[in-house]
């Protein structure tokens, strides 16, 4: 093992972490947002509006990310309409296709996850709220959403590392997140093995330190109470 | 028929193929390393609980797509070294780099479930083989693992669909299954999105078809079993 190249190169790697990290955190948080709805609607006991969301997830969980990854970066252009389009100089970014793309594919499963949840809270509580007097909106704002934050957060926290390691393939339309970043720089070095070592043990740090900030965010929440209160 | 394929047609079909193989091989490995896995994790003696512990944290932290490339431009130097002692010419292709990397990180994930599979069996079953003498062998083959199959199966069939996917990564080290095939008929007709969403509908009824075997497989694994 050759350790100089890897220190030699070690901030350009730090570089790409940085990408890879703002990929994720793009990716993670407008991923919750646009799954909110699509799991509520999940959660719904009308067969219709369940349905709805139904296709979404089940395209973007039945195909691989890097499929979706080149629908949206090369496939897109295809069509004279998206070219010309104000929405262009974003769609032939590299940069954006691949937040828009993991953005689109975290939801999706983040979505099954908030149903999991919302359907997990027990029923006593939500009749208990109804029987208050709250609306079913209300219900759901005060007592449903954040009861199923709780119980969902573990299975977020998975998803998130889940997103982390695939945020890898934004190397593969061009850009240079930290495996990017790892195969440009064996491309000039020809050393794979250090590099790859390297950016690995980064990787490694990343999901200690995210698996770490979960842990407290739980502890903040709570979560552990809801458990032990059943 | 839906999309004009410009005569790719066979070609995708036989990506198709290339991903199934490569998925079943990758599979067999991942399942041996996974019980390995999983056998270490809950053996009693440290060292090997630790090894697992590596195995499991160390494949896990880390991407897929870094797992396919270490293995494939990594192991260049290795084969050659390798290559030179046995006087031979070695080479891991790309089929063979898949399937190890992908084996690896299904193995990874699988130790994780039959170690959940294996501490579900009830310690009185355990004892009983001892008690009728039968050696550690033997209670594992005869009864930890035909036990342990109906636990484990859910968990596998999940991980095995998430694989399924992810060999649409080795097509990155030039292997010509669904992926590099639409990407080669890209290059020609110039119709990316045709040819990628052809390529995004065999997964999605490959997913099926595993989905629906699996629903059999638990159907069957689970027979004789009560459901509350």
């Amino acid at each position: 093992m050759n350790w100089e190249i890897i220190i030699k190169w070690l901030p350009r790697l730090l570089e790409g972490a940085v990408l890879t990290l703002e990929l994720l955190a793009i990716a993670v948080i407008a991923g919750l947002i646009l799954a909110l709805p699509m799991g509520i609607a999940r959660a719904s006991r009308n067969l219709y509006i369940r349905a709805l969301p139904y296709g979404y997830i089940f395209f973007f969980r039945g195909t691989p990310l890097l499929v979706q990854l080149f629908l949206i970066y090369y496939g897109l252009a295809q069509f004279e309409a998206v070219r010309k389009s104000a929405l262009w100089p974003y769609l032939r970014d590299p940069y954006w296709c691949a937040a828009i793309t993991m953005t689109l594919h975290t939801a999706a499963y983040i979505a099954e996850i908030l149903r999991g949840a919302i359907q997990a809270v027990p029923a006593g509580e939500v009749e208990a709220a109804r029987s208050l007097g709250m609306s079913r909106a209300q219900s759901l704002v005060h007592i449903i959403l954040p009861r199923a934050a709780r119980i969902g957060l573990p299975a977020y926290s998975n998803e998130v590392i889940l997103m982390l390691k695939a945020s890898a393939l934004a190397s593969t339309i061009t850009l240079l997140d930290l495996t990017g970043m790892a195969r440009t720089i064996i491309a000039r070095t020809y050393m794979p093995v250090e590099i790859f070592f390297a950016a690995g043990m980064i990787y490694l740090v990343i999901t200690f330190v995210l698996v770490g900030v979960f842990r407290l965010i739980e502890k903040w929440l709570r979560v552990d109470a809801t458990y032990n209160s059943r | 028929m839906m999309f004009d394929l410009y005569g790719f047609g066979p070609a995708l079909v036989a990506g198709t193929l290339m991903t199934i193989k490569l998925a079943l091989c990758a599979l067999a490995l991942g399942l041996v390393l996974g019980l390995l896995g999983a056998l270490a994790k809950t053996s009693p003696y440290p060292p090997l609980r630790w090894i697992g512990n590596v195995y499991s944290t160390l494949v896990r932290g880390i991407p897929e797509l870094l797992w396919v490339l270490l293995i494939y431009f990594g192991s260049v130097n290795l084969m050659r070294a390798l290559g030179e002692a046995l006087g031979m010419n070695l080479e891991l292709g790309p089929f063979a780099a898949g399937v190890i990397a992908l084996g690896i990180c299904f193995g990874a994930y699988a130790t994780e479930v039959f170690r959940g599979a294996i501490l579900a069996i009830p310690k009185g079953h355990r004892e009983a083989g001892m008690a009728l003498g039968l050696s550690r062998g033997r209670i594992l083959w005869r009864l930890v693992l035909p036990q342990m199959w109906r636990v484990a199966l859910p968990g596998l069939g999940n991980l095995f669909m998430i694989m399924m996917k992810d060999t649409a990564l080795v097509s990155v080290i030039g292997l010509e299954e669904i992926m590099r095939r639409s990407q080669i008929a890209v290059t020609s007709s110039k119709e990316p999105f045709t040819f990628y969403l052809v390529a995004a509908l065999i997964y999605l009824s490959l997913t099926s078809v595993a989905m629906v075997g699996l629903y059999f497989l638990e159907k069957r694994a689970s027979r004789g079993i009560r459901r509350a």
